[in-house]
């Protein structure tokens, strides 16, 4: 072997990552071996806590710190816990976060529907927030999952299974981005912009 | 060798996508000139992509593509049809995402094959339309993409003797591919019964255009019937369980529980 098996099994362990190829990943480790030792040991420490540190909120099931069993969200006082916003994915929470005009409760489904794929409704948590009906006080479901296909599937299904139960279940709106073009959009978006127009003087 | 051209027009339907990277989609397309081919399509996950609405599956879309490295790139995309309705409606959903499915694993990479382009993106139009009971559509589809992918059903005559078959309930046998007569099926290994009602609408669609098949009425139990045999029929052609009825099965029985 012309490369040390240490050295070897980091490259080896940087190319599984997404988005990283063989050569870049042996740039990194070069990178970390010249590097400063500190460097190196705050990653590994990052690494090593990054699964033992965390775990899901037993609420909303997104991520949170392994020493709790609901998230900051959840357990905020001023949230509003009568409308909880379902979304796909972590990551959607954090993007509706940055916006702050959301002040209600979260349900992260952890995927979406798939019928090729065959992802059915027991691979995400939707149990789990039908769950949540029964014990809170809720009000309002927002869905907020993707305007897609999986998305749209997810949506329907969801609208289905929270018929009937005393909330109210919307879905955020579709239309035209900000900055967007309206030569470049496509038909179903256009049409659904249309449907959902609203009066000038609202705001 | 014949010219490779950098850059080419074709007239495709989106099957599925995969998210791929930081925003682009892996798509697996079938087009009317090529036949199936995979492509990337980059940004398309971003909020302001322009070519992203025009991708979605089940989308016709008139697509530029680029010959890259690994796969094709989508350099241009216009919708001609999205078909809104196939999204709004689950089992609508469902049934689209089967038509999909069945074409995606039943073909292979850069085959061309024009009528089985055209049988996918008529479909999918009725099922948006909904003008037609989508179960006839669907049935249609299956009968129609078994005659073009070359396994087309025996059922005029007994698959084991020959003989022609009597109007009286009968077996099938996936392995045989075809009918077989209530004497020689009884024994035979594999072989589902068949009622006399199903496979006169299974030859009915057999040998007719959709606008002679749309006469046909079958009951909901006939329906039930033939969407099981098919599926035992294309799953022993395919020797692979199929995801979509899986979860149009799901799909029902929760609709069920919940409507008490």
């Amino acid at each position: 072997m012309l490369i040390p098996e240490p050295v070897q099994s980091l490259i080896d362990a940087f190319s599984r990552l997404p988005g990283v190829g063989p050569k870049t990943a042996s740039r990194l480790t070069f990178y970390l071996l010249r590097g400063d030792e500190t460097l190196s040991v705050e990653l590994a420490n990052a690494l090593a806590g990054l699964k033992e540190n965390t775990g899901y909120c037993q609420q909303c099931w997104n991520i949170t710190t392994a020493d709790r069993t609901l998230c900051e969200i959840c357990s905020h006082p001023q949230r509003d816990p009568a409308q909880i916003c379902v979304v796909e994915e972590p990551l959607d929470v954090l993007a509706l976060e940055r916006t702050g005009g959301f002040q209600g409760h979260y349900h992260v489904l952890h995927g979406a529907l798939s019928p090729i794929e065959g992802v059915g409704p027991e691979d995400l948590k939707i149990a789990e927030l039908v769950a949540r009906l029964k014990v809170g006080a809720v009000k309002e479901i927002i869905i907020a999952t993707n305007p897609s296909m999986e998305g749209d599937a997810t949506a329907m299904y969801l609208q289905q299974q929270l018929a009937n139960r005393g909330v109210r279940v919307t879905r955020l709106a579709r239309g035209l981005p900000v900055g967007g073009d309206l030569e470049y959009a496509d038909q179903n978006t256009l049409l659904r912009a249309l449907a959902g127009r609203q009066e000038m003087d609202q705001e | 060798m014949a010219q490779k051209f950098r850059s080419f027009r074709v007239d495709a339907i989106v099957l599925k996508h995969h998210d791929y990277g930081e925003a682009d989609r892996l798509l697996t397309i079938f087009t009317r000139q090529k036949g199936k081919l995979t492509a990337i399509a980059k940004g398309v996950r971003k909020v302001r992509s322009k070519k992203g609405g025009h991708l979605e599956p089940f989308t016709h879309s008139n697509l530029l593509l680029a010959t890259g490295r690994t796969w094709f790139v989508v350099t241009q995309a216009e919708a001609q049809d999205s078909y809104p309705n196939l999204t709004r409606e689950l089992e609508i959903l469902g049934f689209a995402s089967y038509l999909v499915e069945l074409v995606d694993r039943f073909t292979y990479e850069e085959e061309e094959n024009v009528p089985i382009f055209n049988l996918l993106k008529n479909s999918l139009a009725r099922l948006d339309e909904g003008e037609f009971p989508a179960q006839l559509v669907v049935r249609y589809f299956e009968i129609r993409l078994l005659d073009l992918l070359g396994f087309r059903p025996e059922l005029k005559n007994c698959v084991v003797t020959g003989n022609p078959i009597q109007p009286e309930s009968q077996y099938f046998s996936a392995a045989l591919g075809g009918v077989v007569s209530p004497q020689a099926g009884k024994n035979l290994q594999g072989a589902v019964p068949i009622s006399m009602p199903a496979l006169k609408y299974l030859r009915h669609f057999q040998r007719s255009s959709f606008d002679q098949a749309i006469v046909a009425k079958p009951a909901d139990e006939i329906y039930r019937e033939l969407e099981i045999l098919m599926q035992y029929y294309l799953t022993y052609i395919l020797e692979r369980g199929l995801n979509t009825p899986g979860f149009l099965r799901r799909i029902r029985r929760d609709a069920g529980t919940q409507a008490e």
